[in-house]
């Protein structure tokens, strides 16, 4: 499902801290779609977002937010605590109601019922002690395609596995979630994504509490899963990061500062703008 | 004191504690199935504090019809939604969380039945209500009893799929396409309801550890949240009839045994848990 060789760094150099390798299994081609030029009929499933504005418990959250990507990118949005990063993810799941503008996923309004989003909670939010099992976590990414009654069928066993494998969590598939390194944790969800045959996947701030390695493992994957041609969009909090780890940036402070490739919209003078005076807020 | 006793088989012949056994089955195993719901959803709390409101609407049926088990229950219910939609507005419309206005609102409500409850010269009643009497069950208690074991356990187990994530991840679940407002109004509707049926055989007072230490046992000895459902239910009902034959001969009170023996159960898993008990080498530190 995730293909090699990475595109960053020498030959072998990714495969140091137990990065996922999956070289039996091909992409499952016709459910995920093709960044690049090569989706489907010709172009990339777009995601735009239109002068979106959201209340956030009768808070103005967000405003004047719009722009436009496509499968096969990943994007960070970058901005000061409160300016909505938050709110943004949660509103692209269709978590919240929209209080103007919209949200279009392959032309079509986002009705928050899709199975092509994921959405990947902040570790921090999640219930560890459930008892829940690395695989019954993923199997549940089958629930928007199977409903409340229909039969867990071989198939689903099958997007299962592949899943599990990609993740490089096959060993791991009969543990309980809190016993898995925090890298584990986000290669769980991510899988869960995978099986749910998403493809957007929304991560809120994935790389905090990761070590060093744990933290590189994972944007190799970011970068499998983008040429796989899926959607990335991220909240991140670590400027320095961000060129590593994104192809795109989002900068945000409630309203939208800037928005484009890492090279050119992650500059000095957008950073400012950001950022500016919430040391004093 | 056994010796004035009728031998057990004696006692088992008599309809009354054929009618108790059953009904110890029955609520133990609805209560127990359901516990692992109140435990995942982490709202013991909010179950105490239903349980203790069904006084106040048990006193109020009284006062205006009369004492019956359909005024009973009628009243029971009517408190229950009405502590459970009182504490979340009172919650959302003060500074104060909901733990806070439950905790006012039902030692009140309690209170306020209690009084009511004396006053109405039905003083041998009370005890029943408050620690249950599971000896003087009706044939009629038996089928409502049953009626409310069914629903719940088709239901959950209907709900099954849905109802984990939205245990699990309540408040993104709806990304994942669950029906969380749903869950939300068929979970309470059968919280009451499960409740209101262990009422007779615990009593208003007992019947949170009724209904949150089977899948509490349960959850110290698996990973796997669906055991939990049918695990709980099984404990309950092993648990409930253990009691009813440990009272027996002890003379003790059905109810209070009932909870005692799921208690002892809890400690024995808190204990030797091979996965997460006191002693387990995979505990984490």
């Amino acid at each position: 499902m995730v293909n090699h060789p990475h595109s960053n760094g020498p030959e072998g150099a990714h495969g140091d801290h137990g990065a996922p390798h999956d070289h039996a299994h091909q992409p499952h081609g016709d459910h995920v779609c093709w960044g690049g030029g090569g989706c489907g009929h010709g172009h990339a499933h777009r995601l735009e977002v239109r002068s979106l504005r959201v209340r956030y418990r009768e808070v103005l959250a967000l405003e004047d937010v719009s722009f436009a990507t496509e499968c096969g990118r990943s994007l960070a949005l970058i901005g000061p605590n409160g300016a909505g990063k938050s709110t943004l993810l949660k509103s692209l799941a269709g978590l919240l109601t929209l209080d103007a503008g919209s949200i279009l996923w392959r032309g079509q309004p986002l009705t928050g019922k899709s199975h092509e989003i994921a959405y990947l909670p902040q570790r921090g939010d999640v219930d560890w002690n459930f008892p829940l099992t690395v695989r019954a976590l993923v199997e549940m990414g089958r629930y928007p395609n199977l409903g409340w009654w229909r039969k867990f069928s071989g198939h689903d066993a099958d997007i299962v596995l592949r899943a599990l494998t990609a993740m490089d969590l096959l060993d791991l598939q009969d543990r309980q979630i809190s016993a898995l390194s925090g890298g584990q944790q986000q290669r769980a969800f991510i899988a869960r994504a995978l099986a749910q045959e998403a493809h957007v996947l929304l991560l809120d701030e994935p790389f905090t509490g990761l070590d060093q390695p744990a933290q590189e493992n994972l944007s190799n994957l970011f970068r499998d899963l983008t040429r796989e041609g899926r959607l990335l969009i991220a909240s991140h909090h670590d400027l320095r990061t961000v060129e590593n780890h994104f192809d795109d940036v989002l900068l945000l402070r409630r309203r939208q500062i800037a928005f484009g490739p890492v090279a050119e919209s992650f500059t000095k003078a957008n950073l400012a703008q950001t950022y500016e005076a919430t040391a004093t807020a | 004191m056994s010796t004035d006793l009728p031998s057990l088989t004696d006692f088992l012949a008599e309809p009354v504690a054929r009618r108790a056994l059953l009904a110890c089955v029955l609520i133990g195993f609805a209560n127990g199935f359901v516990s692992a719901f109140v435990v995942l959803r982490k709202s013991a709390l909010k179950v105490g504090t239903l349980s203790h409101a069904l006084l106040p609407g048990i006193a109020l049926a009284v006062l205006l019809v009369g004492l019956t088990q359909w005024s009973a229950l009628a009243g029971a219910l009517f408190a229950a939604m009405l502590v459970g939609l009182g504490s979340i507005f009172l919650s959302r419309s003060s500074r104060l969380d909901q733990d806070t206005s439950m905790g006012i609102l039902y030692t009140t409500a309690f209170a306020a039945g209690y009084l009511v409850l004396t006053q109405l010269n039905i003083r041998q009643k009370l005890d029943e209500w408050l620690f249950g009497s599971i000896v003087g069950m009706a044939d009629t208690d038996l089928w409502i009893a049953f009626a409310i074991s069914a629903l719940a356990v088709l239901t959950l187990t209907a709900l099954q799929r849905p109802l984990l994530i939205y245990l699990f991840e309540p408040h993104i679940a709806a990304s994942l396409g669950v029906p969380v407002r749903f869950l939300n109004y068929a979970t309470f509707a059968i919280t009451i309801l499960v409740l209101i049926s262990s009422l007779q055989a615990v009593g208003c007072i007992l019947s949170v550890g009724l209904m949150v230490a089977p899948a509490a046992t349960v959850f110290l000895l698996t990973n796997n949240a669906r055991a939990l459902f049918w695990g709980g239910g099984i404990i309950g009902a092993l648990g409930s009839v253990a009691a009813f034959f440990l009272s027996y001969p002890l003379g003790w009170s059905v109810s209070a045994t009932i909870i005692v023996v799921l208690g002892a159960l809890f400690l024995l898993a808190f204990i030797f848990s091979p996965r997460y008990g006191l002693f387990s080498s995979r505990r984490r530190s």
